[in-house]
């Protein structure tokens, strides 16, 4: 076999549904009808999923490092605001589609400056982008609603039929459907060549510009690819709360968003949707010991998977799923590992 | 005129008050390339331990400002040894997200603490009000500040330029492996630079209590103004970053003096087009290794 067709085999192999996989969504899909009693909370972590692979996109796959990621999710969430209050696009799939795409403009315009520079400029200009949009934000009061926020925003049935009901259930499935589309999407966009050429870029920059990568283009198309995604995240908050307000460029949200990617493992689409359950859930469990002080312990949290390491954190947890696949099916594991942090 | 060299005043006391604060983060991040976004904090713990000793056991301001600079310098150093530098060789993502939930401890550590609200140091009534210099009003505390950091500034360019250590840590920052096959301890060399940049924000941040406002959430409020010192003035010399602060400082008041509607978008702007023109700083040498 030659070297190309090996290659391609793997890849092939590698982008297969799981049996694993296909249970994941069914238990997601399962919680709906289980707990609906907390439609709010589940519909909270759905967005947080969305944000949190979007996040994924760029760190995990091109090895970009944001600290402004909130920049986007934050113009997502104004447009679909602004969208609904002035009744310019009711339908809200249309309104969604349009605020991604928003987002995107911003991202395509944004990745000429990511793409420049080393690590730290990239750290600094996400940052900045979003520090900027927050004080523009602030200064367009008479736009945005300044401090307060856009309220008052009513939100039309989707699709003209299911109307948003107050128990958040129509916003549950709603959610649902759009991170399952968007996560299609995705897992066909990381397994096709674009996305392995992605990972070339991540791994060696330069060896992948030699053996032919458009790197910086590559890397300008996934940026603006993953500003949609958190766009489409931001739109979603808005539509599903009916409120948008400045916190939504808040660096403590970028900042969330990365411990959340970490906790659940980047480079493989699922590290964001488990990192995020696990993370609301931290927050809740803190939030009930000490109400103001949650914080310290997210810190806390931070610091010591830093020390422990990320790799070694998530073969721990992963070893006794394994353990067991091996022990039962009598095959290999099917729980992929967390792809190496370059 | 006189409001223009006011303003230039006060411009030059907040930019050398963000030079001393920043100057720590400039040999961590600009020289030992470690991206510590917690700086902020032990500006903060230097601040709260000038404020304690104050307003609670009754110290003069000026017994307390070099108690504030040992306290965060001791801070330091403990985290240093026992946890930074563990982190030396780790990615990029590793500091930052390191970093940031230790800023995330400190904001949450203090705030219950000390409450969350801005505190103020019971300054002497000689730093209190101004003068009139040929028209000019000269703030008496903003007047100590730039004595002070002015002082610092030179002292600082001193040890490094002319002294054994200045000599050691540059030859450390160059080429670590190179220096520690002479025999310069290059671990140590470092923890001493960062305790010392440390209690040097520590300093700072007591001086800035009065002017930037202390509360829990300095460390994140002003964690944007160290960084944009530190890549927009480079690393390659005490200069760029002092250049860069004094630019920032004038520039901050000025924006806010005369188009207070547009607020920080002047800073940021100014430093996101600096950073596309030139990504290694203004007076950068070389790119971040």
């Amino acid at each position: 076999m030659s070297a190309s067709s090996d290659v391609g085999f793997h890849a092939q192999r590698h982008a297969r549904w799981h049996y694993g996989e296909a249970a994941f969504w069914l238990i997601v899909l399962a919680c709906g009808f289980l707990f609906p009693s907390r439609y709010l909370i589940m519909t909270d972590i759905l967005r947080l999923a969305l944000f949190a692979m979007s996040l994924d996109l760029i760190l995990g796959y091109a090895g970009i490092v944001s600290l402004g990621h909130a920049a986007f999710f934050g113009v997502g969430a104004y447009a679909a605001g602004l969208l609904a209050l002035h009744g310019v696009i009711n339908e809200p799939v249309l309104a969604l589609i349009a605020a991604g795409l928003a987002a995107t403009v911003l991202g395509f315009a944004t990745s000429f400056l990511v793409i420049r520079g080393v690590d730290l400029t990239r750290l600094m200009v996400t940052l900045g982008i979003a520090l900027l949009l927050e004080a523009l934000a602030e200064r367009f009061s008479n736009i945005t609603g300044g401090t307060d926020g856009l309220q008052g925003i009513e939100m039309q049935p989707i699709l003209g039929q299911i109307p948003f009901d107050m128990f958040g259930k129509a916003g549950f499935f709603y959610s649902l459907a759009v991170l399952f589309v968007l996560f299609l999407l995705a897992r066909r966009i990381v397994h096709s060549p674009f996305g392995l050429s992605l990972r070339a870029i991540k791994n060696n920059p330069l060896r992948a510009a030699a053996i032919g990568i458009p790197v910086n283009r590559r890397l300008i198309a996934i940026y603006t690819f993953a500003a949609f995604y958190a766009g489409i995240a931001g739109a979603l908050f808005t539509q599903t709360t009916a409120i948008a307000s400045l916190d939504v460029f808040a660096f403590d949200r970028s900042a969330d968003l990365m411990l959340v990617l970490v906790i659940g493992g980047t480079g493989y689409l699922y590290g964001g949707l488990i990192g995020a359950v696990i993370f609301r859930m931290l927050q809740e469990v803190f939030s009930t010991i000490t109400p103001q002080y949650w914080q310290f312990w997210i810190g806390l949290v931070l610091v010591v998977i830093v020390l422990v390491g990320r790799q070694r954190l998530h073969y721990g947890v992963l070893f006794l799923p394994n353990l067991l696949i091996k022990q039962i099916a009598g095959r290999k594991a099917v729980v992929t590992v967390p792809e190496s942090e370059a | 005129m006189t409001s223009i060299l006011t303003n230039l005043f006060d411009g030059v006391a907040y930019g050398m008050l963000l030079f001393v604060l920043a100057c720590g983060l400039a040999v961590t991040l600009g020289l030992m390339n470690f991206v510590n976004l917690a700086h902020g904090a032990f500006a903060m713990a230097g601040g709260y331990v000038c404020m304690l000793l104050v307003n609670q056991h009754g110290w003069p301001f000026f017994a307390a400002l070099p108690l504030a600079f040992v306290s965060s310098a001791v801070i330091g150093i403990v985290l240093e040894r026992a946890l930074y530098r563990h982190l030396y060789t780790r990615s990029h993502l590793d500091q930052v997200l390191f970093t940031i939930g230790l800023t995330f401890m400190s904001v949450a550590a203090v705030d219950y603490m000390q409450g969350s609200s801005r505190v103020f140091i019971n300054l002497p009534a000689a730093l209190e009000g101004q003068f009139d210099v040929f028209g000019v009003g000269i703030g008496r505390y903003r007047l100590m500040i730039i004595v002070i950091c002015g002082l610092l500034t030179i002292g600082l360019q001193m040890v490094l330029a002319k002294t054994r250590f200045g000599s050691r840590l540059r030859a450390a920052v160059d080429d670590p492996r190179a220096a520690s096959g002479l025999g310069i301890n290059v671990p140590q060399v470092f923890a001493f630079t960062f305790a010392f940049g440390c209690g040097l924000a520590g300093l700072g941040g007591a001086l800035s209590a009065e002017i930037l406002g202390l509360d829990p959430y300095f460390p994140l409020k002003f964690m944007i103004y160290f960084l944009i010192v530190v890549t927009v003035g480079g690393s390659s010399s005490i200069t760029g970053p002092f250049l860069a602060s004094l630019l920032l400082g004038i520039g901050d008041v000025a924006g806010k003096y005369y188009v207070p509607k547009m607020g920080p978008f002047v800073i940021y702007t100014m430093m996101i087009v600096i950073l596309i023109w030139r990504p290694n700083g203004l007076f950068g040498r070389t790119a971040a290794r």
